[in-house]
């Protein structure tokens, strides 16, 4: 469990995290979504003891990161893959590791063979390694003391969609044996399809953090049918509101049954009906990132 | 591969934390396991075998006692093992390793701490190879030269050697925390106490400020092993001044740091 609590993070005049709460329980996978500078980084500095906070707390499992008498045995840490000595090979950065741990020399094959860098390349030089590469060798040192939570920020970047899809697979395991996963991207697509709570900050404010459905549930359903003015008289018998969408589509605000009823009852046969995943979410983050205004309303009642 | 094995519960378990001689060898391996570093322990080596080869091959009789082939072969050893003092930490900074040290280790005095003993058994393993080198160069002065073995070693001089040693490379150790960067700190320790010496040692006014303050004129006994008396105390002062100093407010850099 990793619980965030009224966390400030001033510099200077400039605040770089402003009073963010949310929490990850164990047996998820949170999201931590924002644009660049959002304030993703010191968030996730903060919580591993390495800035401290200028009010608030970050915790694991209740108590703070510099508590944990060997906090890499609880928490798999990864906040940059390019943070690396250059002149170690991928095994030794791990074996040094491995002596802090106490674990066994043969988990540093293990979380090489894990990650894809067994063989070869686990002998060559770090510096000689593309950035995918090190990006898997940060997350077999996360992986190395068999931890219960791990905290990765921006863990796809440099990652092929192959590597993307791997990661996603490991991080929903580690989840579903119980494990805490807190991952931050600037992409949205990168953590829609892994992760089962989001959260997301602009300009080291919380905006939005929920389970992931709740936040894509709400958004309405998409429909179309070759007789628009049809289905919108339909709809309006039924009395579900609707607005115009691209193509000549419909956004109504119910759930795709309650439309294909209403569109059934008057007999107007529709070429799709879907719902409207992510739009909302997609369209806030799209204001985010082009640096709009990150208080888009709708958004703000889906904070848990 | 295997997978690993998770608790249910929200519990943590109780995994007792690194013990510092694990960190200490942690820190020595680091020194040795990079090219550069790698290098840097081979060329000190060298270098300690190299300079009383020339004394035994150049010198007079008198000069070929054990005393002074360790004595010659100090000077590359106190040149080299300050560098060694100060990758030992600018290196994290460099490389950014600090993020990963300080994330497996939040407790950051104690890194810094088995920084320093990994530093002290750098330097103990330097005086070993000055010592060995030695013995060698007198084994072989009546095989390669006409002149007599002389194993004459003051037992002071071994000591007071050893101690100078340390205090070089933890002032490295020390300048490297205060700069946190691998050329600021190695261009500072050089150029700074050189600077410092020379200032006072050729204003005659300064003589009070070279004889107290300065590290190299206070510590130059030692490597005969001559200090004595009021010596100590100079030593005392020009330590402070060049260890002390610099690594406790270099200690409290890092302690409030933010690791980036």
């Amino acid at each position: 469990m990793i619980t965030i609590e009224h966390l400030t993070r001033r510099y200077g005049s400039q605040l770089a995290v402003s009073d963010v709460s949310f929490s990850c329980p164990p047996g998820t996978v949170t999201g931590f979504l924002g644009p660049n500078g959002a304030g993703k980084s010191t968030t996730m500095r903060v919580l591993c003891g390495l800035a401290e906070p200028t009010s608030g707390t970050a915790t694991i499992a209740g108590r703070r990161y510099r508590d944990l008498p060997n906090a890499g045995r609880h928490v798999g840490v990864l906040l940059d893959a390019g943070a690396q000595h250059a002149g170690r090979t991928g095994r030794e950065t791990l074996a040094l590791a491995a002596m802090v741990l106490g674990v066994p020399r043969k988990r540093v094959d293990d979380v090489l063979e894990q990650v894809g860098l067994a063989g070869p390349a686990a002998g060559k030089r770090v510096g000689n390694y593309s950035l995918g590469m090190r990006q898997r060798l940060g997350i077999a040192a996360a992986l190395l003391g068999d931890p219960q939570v791990l905290v990765l920020d921006e863990p796809a970047n440099g990652l092929d969609p192959d590597g993307i899809r791997w990661m996603r697979g490991l991080l929903s395991g580690f989840a579903d044996r119980g494990g805490t996963v807190l991952l931050s991207s600037h992409l949205l697509h990168e953590v829609e399809a892994v992760a089962d709570r989001l959260v997301v900050i602009a300009a080291g404010r919380v905006v939005a953090a929920a389970g992931k459905d709740e936040l894509l549930a709400g958004t309405g359903t998409v429909v179309r049918a070759r007789d628009g003015a049809a289905l919108g008289r339909a709809l309006v018998a039924a009395g579900i509101a609707a607005e115009p969408a691209d193509d000549g589509a419909l956004l109504a605000g119910t759930d795709a049954e309650a439309v294909g009823l209403a569109a059934a009852r008057a007999g107007v046969p529709l070429l799709e009906l879907r719902a409207a995943s992510g739009a909302g979410l997609e369209e806030l983050f799209r204001t985010l990132t082009q640096g709009g205004d990150p208080a888009v309303p709708h958004l703000q009642e889906a904070r848990a | 591969m295997t997978a690993p094995t998770l608790p249910a519960a929200d519990r943590l378990p109780d995994v007792p934390a690194p013990g510092l001689g694990t960190l200490v060898r942690v820190e020595l391996r680091k020194s040795a396991d990079t090219r550069a570093g790698f290098w840097l322990l081979v060329s000190l080596g060298v270098l300690a075998l190299a300079a009383p080869a020339l004394i035994l091959f150049f010198a007079d009789p008198p000069d070929k006692a054990l005393s002074e082939y360790v004595a010659v072969a100090q000077l590359p050893v106190a040149l080299l093992l300050p560098v060694l003092g100060i990758l030992l930490v600018t290196s994290e900074w460099s490389q950014r390793t600090a993020l990963s040290t300080f994330a497996l280790v939040p407790q950051r005095s104690r890194v810094l701490l088995a920084k320093l003993l990994a530093a002290v058994v750098l330097g103990g393993l330097g005086v070993v190879a000055t010592l060995l080198s030695g013995v060698l160069a007198v084994a072989l002065t009546p095989v390669l030269t006409a002149d007599p073995a002389s194993w004459s070693l003051e037992p002071a001089q071994v000591a007071q050697t050893a101690l100078a040693q340390v205090l070089v490379v933890l002032v490295g150790v020390a300048f490297g925390l205060l700069l946190l960067s691998s050329p600021l700190a190695i261009v500072v320790y050089f150029a700074l106490p050189t600077a410092f010496t020379v200032l006072v040692s050729t204003v005659a006014s300064l003589d009070w400020l070279r004889d107290w303050w300065d590290l190299t004129t206070t510590t130059g006994p030692m490597y005969s092993g001559d200090l004595q008396g009021e010596g100590w105390a100079q030593v005392g002062t020009s330590t402070l001044l060049w260890l002390v100093v610099p690594l406790v407010a270099g200690w409290i850099r890092v302690q409030r740091s933010e690791i980036a």
